[in-house]
């Protein structure tokens, strides 16, 4: 045990290069290797040509803030040293969002269409977590 | 072909709400079971479908405890909190087809003394992606997955939080009327606005309750349903709709836009009805926005004037739209949307607590993560 308590992500082998993308400090999403559609979260079809041939790439990084929470409660006791923390739904220039903790952006910042960066935080050694700063 | 009067309610069954029990999920729901099956003026064994919530009893209990000889067909219709309104689409078209006569759609559940909702999710299919993806972030619990939701609307549109205070007060008002409700002392919009943040923008009087209990529906074919014990609510018109991106509400191309949304105009052509004919409506309120979000997914208002709509008492039983009638998840209990069936077979029968007067047509819906949808409408007979 490494003491880390937070929730954390089981792998599949079609989702394993995304978590090795991040630990290499690179945003890595699906990309269907016929029609060319990016999709996110990784899974084994592409929704629009139903090809299952498909290739990773490597995000942009750059992002824009769709929506937001800011949590103040913890549903799981690991989260609750963290409170309050911002999370972002983020549209990312290559057609998909996901979502990341802000790093070092004030509540008072957030709007539609705020510019973010993705940056990457190691929380243990076989897990690192992406995040946004302010671009 | 269509389902249209296809099947009617002929019973319903609850157990008392609690918050705090030694008891199992599976008694209570086949104590509520027993009381929708007595309400019929029917036997347990003759019960011959069964649509049980997806967490809960199986079939075999059902047989087992109620001696049930010769089950004609069972189902579980998993889509979290839409799963007891799209149970009577299964009911109603597993009865058109010939297979059962009468179908029993029932819950039960420990959420108040059991697993918390922060636990219980982990667990549900329906959260596997978010699982692996956003539950690592800390975005664990509906409150802050659907928190984005109301974030964009109100950004959007202009809705306020005051605005889904209104939903609060008059859902609590309801309760305060019913003689099994868990949360009976009246609220103010103020008292809202100083409930602790859950996640922002939801605040804690936004959040349902965790509840025990249970509750139930008999369905049966319409030539059966006239000779039995109450009159009979016919079920008009009834779909399912599910979200784009349904396993991911970050993926949606509208986060505003529920699976209620492509249900809807299903429901009411099958009906042949319109909005203005609702005399009264059960929306699941598993958080004060979606109640708003899906009666603008409903045909109620255009979207983005879901805020206006809900101002001013507008869902108050002398309303334009009595809404939750019973107290809702909000203040009744949290059954999964089971106990809104009961309440709307009530309101149409006409011996609700918090009676709309002569209500003749009312819908009922159910909202399941993330986002999928349900609806019946129905008239009494």
């Amino acid at each position: 045990m490494d003491g880390y308590d937070k929730l954390v992500p089981t792998p599949t082998p079609e989702t394993q290069p995304y978590w090795d993308g991040l630990r290499e400090g690179r945003l890595r999403l699906q990309r269907c290797a016929d029609c060319g559609k990016v999709r996110h979260y990784p899974r084994p079809v592409c929704d629009a040509c139903w090809s299952m041939n498909m290739e990773w790439m490597d995000a942009a990084g750059q992002g824009t803030v769709h929506s937001w929470t800011i949590t103040h409660y913890a549903f799981h006791p690991g989260f609750k040293g963290d409170l309050p923390y911002i999370l972002l739904t983020v549209d990312l220039p290559e057609g998909v969002r996901m979502n990341a903790r802000a790093r070092g952006i004030a509540a008072s910042e957030l709007h539609i269409g705020l510019q973010v960066k993705v940056a990457f935080d190691p929380v243990k050694d076989d897990l690192t977590l992406p995040v946004f700063e302010a671009a | 072909m269509s389902l249209h009067e296809a099947g009617a309610i002929t019973g319903i069954g609850e157990t008392k709400y609690l918050r705090g029990t030694d008891r199992t999920a599976l008694s209570f729901q086949l104590e509520a079971s027993l009381n929708a099956i007595r309400d019929a003026g029917l036997k347990p064994s003759d019960i011959d479908g069964l649509i049980p919530y997806g967490h809960g009893a199986v079939a075999e209990d059902f047989i087992t405890n109620f001696g049930i000889n010769d089950l004609r067909f069972s189902a579980t219709t998993p889509m979290g909190g839409a799963s007891a309104v799209a149970a009577i689409q299964c009911a109603l078209a597993v009865i058109h087809a010939g297979i059962c006569k009468h179908v029993l759609i029932s819950l039960g559940r420990t959420g108040y003394s059991g697993g918390r909702i922060g636990t219980r999710v982990q667990q549900m299919p329906q959260f596997k992606v978010i699982g692996e993806f956003e539950m690592p972030l800390g975005a664990i619990a509906p409150a802050q997955l659907y928190a984005p939701m109301a974030r964009r609307h109100m950004e959007l549109y202009g809705t306020t939080s005051r605005q889904l205070a209104e939903i609060a007060v008059t859902t609590r008002y309801h309760a305060s009327l019913q003689a099994n409700a868990t949360m009976k002392s009246p609220i103010t919009i103020e008292d809202h606005q100083s409930s602790r943040m859950i996640s922002d923008p939801l605040r804690l009087l936004d959040c349902s309750l965790e509840s025990d209990g249970g509750a139930a529906v008999v369905i049966s074919a319409p030539d059966r349903a006239r000779d039995l014990a109450k009159r009979p609510i016919m079920v008009m018109g009834l779909a399912e709709g599910h979200p784009d991106s349904p396993s991911a509400i970050t993926q949606r191309p509208d986060l505003t836009t529920l699976g209620l949304a492509k249900a809807a105009p299903k429901a009411f052509a099958m009906a042949g009805i319109t909005q203005a004919d609702i005399d009264v409506a059960e929306v699941y309120d598993c958080f004060t926005y979606i109640v708003m979000c899906q009666l603008e997914d409903l045909g109620f208002c255009k979207k983005g004037e879901g805020g206006a709509f809900v101002q001013d008492g507008a869902l108050g039983l002398n309303g334009r739209l009595p809404v939750n009638t019973h107290g809702g998840l909000l203040s009744q209990a949290h059954m999964a949307g089971m106990n809104h069936i009961v309440e709307l077979a009530r309101q149409l029968r006409g011996d609700a607590d918090a009676q709309v007067p002569d209500a003749e047509i009312g819908l009922v819906t159910g909202y399941g993560d993330m986002g999928d949808g349900a609806l019946a409408i129905m008239r009494r007979a």
